[in-house]
């Protein structure tokens, strides 16, 4: 079975007792997006600032467990200064590592796992994800993985709200 | 208040009593132990339910969620498959024997049901699928017939899920006011402007044992100033009645639900109990067969109570289960099922802060007497899901999570707690687990 080091690696336990770009934006000009997990009541708050195609600043708010409130860290920092197309890139990538099917990792697989958890079928753009990759241990958890992705869903609502139509 | 006195006062013959006050005021921990071994013979118990000598992750099973879902003795599985091999058939209606036989056993369960928490009379027990049913019955059958624009619904900060959003439900639709019985800091209801907040009410909806807190509220202190004002009470008794003596006409209750799954039954039934009157007066919930007198094609005559609110095929042999648990509890004794938790209870208070210390918070009343087995635990700096995750390395099942009672994880300031929950096949060594478990997942997150 997956032991907890899979699941609480360091850089994951650093961003949780130290998340980065916690706080909240003037709104407007930034838009303010809450992302709820109805399970377990975990909160993601994102306000975003979207200018000529980039997110120019972020700031997360909210709570919830190590794991969606170090993702949601980490995916503040990976997207802060990106453009929109990047975004997206790094996203889908995210989605698709959440994704992989447990048996590739050695897990017990629980009811069908295969594809994003939200049902969508993913196809991995070849991004880079740095720091986000101590994330792929959760997949051995299932029942966490709506915890690591939760912020990502809040962040493709939130960048949707900020391209809205005024 | 003082809710220890008062609630000993207010509460039904037999909580509360003085054996258990005893044992909780016993000063040190290793009393508490044997007290807790004395009352029922948890090793024996323990041999009843199969599911407990299962190890996982190579670790003694220590199943501490039974607030949830209680784990199922082998006589309730053994009645059911009995029930299915050679008595099943449709209840009513049939004439064959074995239709008798079904449904003589159906309505022994009934009856059973009605002995078990005080009815006056079994007819006065309707079978639901749980309690969340029988509790959105009240409200779509009693609240839809008799509420309306300038009517107040009374609702506890600390009701489940089940017991708010039903009315949720119906006041969109019939305009009338929801008002909020408040939560002291220490875990109880904070009654001190009850007369206001009864003033015009039609109904006060609150929980006999929180299933957060573990409080143990003073429904019949409510219940006699609801009646007063001319308000019925609605209790959800889901966490009250697989652990007290139940009497539900000493409790002053109109209306009572509760589940069988949580009191060692199978999940599928549940049971609404009402007054004889109320229920004659309340129209059909559901319709179908089994709930009529007659139909042509002009229309519908209900049936009267039970039947009236059993549309459909009702949860046969759920029901013969049900009262299997019910004799499997009565066998081990209601006021002994009670004595047994609330001394688990005063060791585990004891323990786990002995045990985790100042990092530590245990939500709810602090006395063992005025609570049940039901621990919402916080430990200081790390998420509940960490926790409980951390733990089920150990082999303990604790539920992370806001227990479908937002409302009051709002007044608590916390988006969810770890809560660990006490039955009849729990003992100290459970408690010892959940205290290194929960130590261990302290330090594991500790900066």
């Amino acid at each position: 079975m997956p032991g907890l080091e899979d699941l609480y690696r360091e850089i994951i336990l650093d961003h949780y007792r130290s998340p980065r770009n916690r706080g909240e934006l003037a709104v407007p000009p930034a838009t303010k997006t809450e992302g709820f997990n109805p399970l377990c009541g975990d909160e993601i708050v994102v306000y975003v600032t979207v200018e000529d195609g980039t997110v120019t600043d972020i700031r997360i708010a909210g709570q919830g467990c190590s794991i969606s409130q170090s993702s949601a860290s980490m995916m503040s920092a990976a997207v802060k200064g990106k453009t929109l197309a990047e975004v997206d890139d790094l996203t889908r990538a995210f989605k698709a590592m959440m994704s992989i099917h447990e048996s590739a990792l050695g897990g017990t697989p629980e009811g069908d796992s295969t594809g994003d958890p939200d049902g969508e079928i993913i196809d991995a753009p070849d991004v880079k994800l740095g720091d986000l990759e101590a994330l792929q241990g959760v997949v051995k958890f299932p029942v966490r993985i709506k915890c690591a992705t939760l912020s990502w869903n809040t962040l493709a609502q939130a960048i949707a709200d900020a391209t809205a139509p005024a | 208040m003082d809710g220890v006195t008062d609630l000993s006062d207010d509460l039904p013959p037999g909580l509360g009593s003085t054996d258990a006050a005893t044992a909780a005021a016993q000063p040190s921990v290793a009393p508490l132990a044997r007290q807790a071994g004395d009352v029922l013979d948890v090793a024996a118990i323990r041999r009843d339910f199969p599911i407990l000598d299962k190890e996982i992750n190579g670790k003694r099973l220590v199943f501490l969620d039974s607030a949830a879902s209680a784990q199922k003795p082998r006589a309730v599985v053994e009645a059911m498959a009995a029930f299915a091999e050679t008595d099943y058939a449709n209840i009513h209606r049939g004439v064959y024997a074995l239709a008798e036989r079904a449904t003589g056993r159906y309505e022994a369960a009934r009856a059973a049901v009605a002995r078990f928490i005080g009815a006056p009379s079994a007819d006065e027990v309707i079978f639901t699928k749980n309690a969340t049913e029988g509790l959105n019955l009240v409200a779509q059958s009693w609240g839809r017939a008799n509420l309306g624009p300038g009517d107040a619904v009374v609702l506890t900060q600390m009701e489940h899920h089940s017991h708010i959003v039903p009315w949720f439900q119906l006041q969109a639709e019939k305009g009338f006011e929801i008002r909020w019985i408040p939560v002291t800091p220490d875990g109880h209801l904070d009654l001190s402007e009850l007369d206001r907040l009864l003033d015009g009410a039609r109904l006060v909806a609150l929980t006999a044992m929180s299933n957060v807190l573990g409080t143990l509220t003073p429904v019949r202190q409510i219940a006699d100033a609801a009646h007063a004002a001319g308000a019925l009470v609605s209790v959800d008794a889901c966490q009250f009645v697989p652990h007290l003596p139940t009497d539900v006409v000493a409790m002053g209750a109109d209306f009572a639900a509760f589940s069988g799954h949580k009191m060692v039954g199978p999940t599928g039934i549940g049971v609404l109990w009402a007054h004889a009157a109320l229920l004659d007066a309340m129209p059909p919930f559901l319709g179908g067969g089994g709930m009529i007198l007659t139909v042509d094609l002009e229309g519908f005559t209900p049936d009267a109570a039970p039947a009236k609110f059993e549309a459909g095929t009702p949860p046969i042999i759920e029901a013969i289960g049900l009262h299997a648990a019910i004799d499997y509890l009565d066998g081990l004794g209601m006021e002994n099922v009670r004595a047994h938790e609330v001394s688990l209870t005063a060791y585990a208070l004891r323990a786990l802060t002995e045990r985790v210390g100042d990092r530590l918070t245990i939500h709810g009343p602090s006395e063992p007497a005025a609570r049940g087995g039901v621990l919402s635990l916080a430990v200081d700096d790390v998420h509940p899901h960490d926790l409980a995750q951390v733990m089920d390395e150990h082999a303990v099942c604790v539920r992370p999570g806001h227990h479908c009672a937002k409302p009051l994880m709002k007044v608590l300031g916390c988006g969810a707690t770890a809560r660990a929950s006490f039955y009849v096949y729990n003992d100290t060594d459970d408690v010892d687990a959940l205290a290194e478990a929960l130590a261990d997942a302290a330090d594991f997150f500790a900066s």
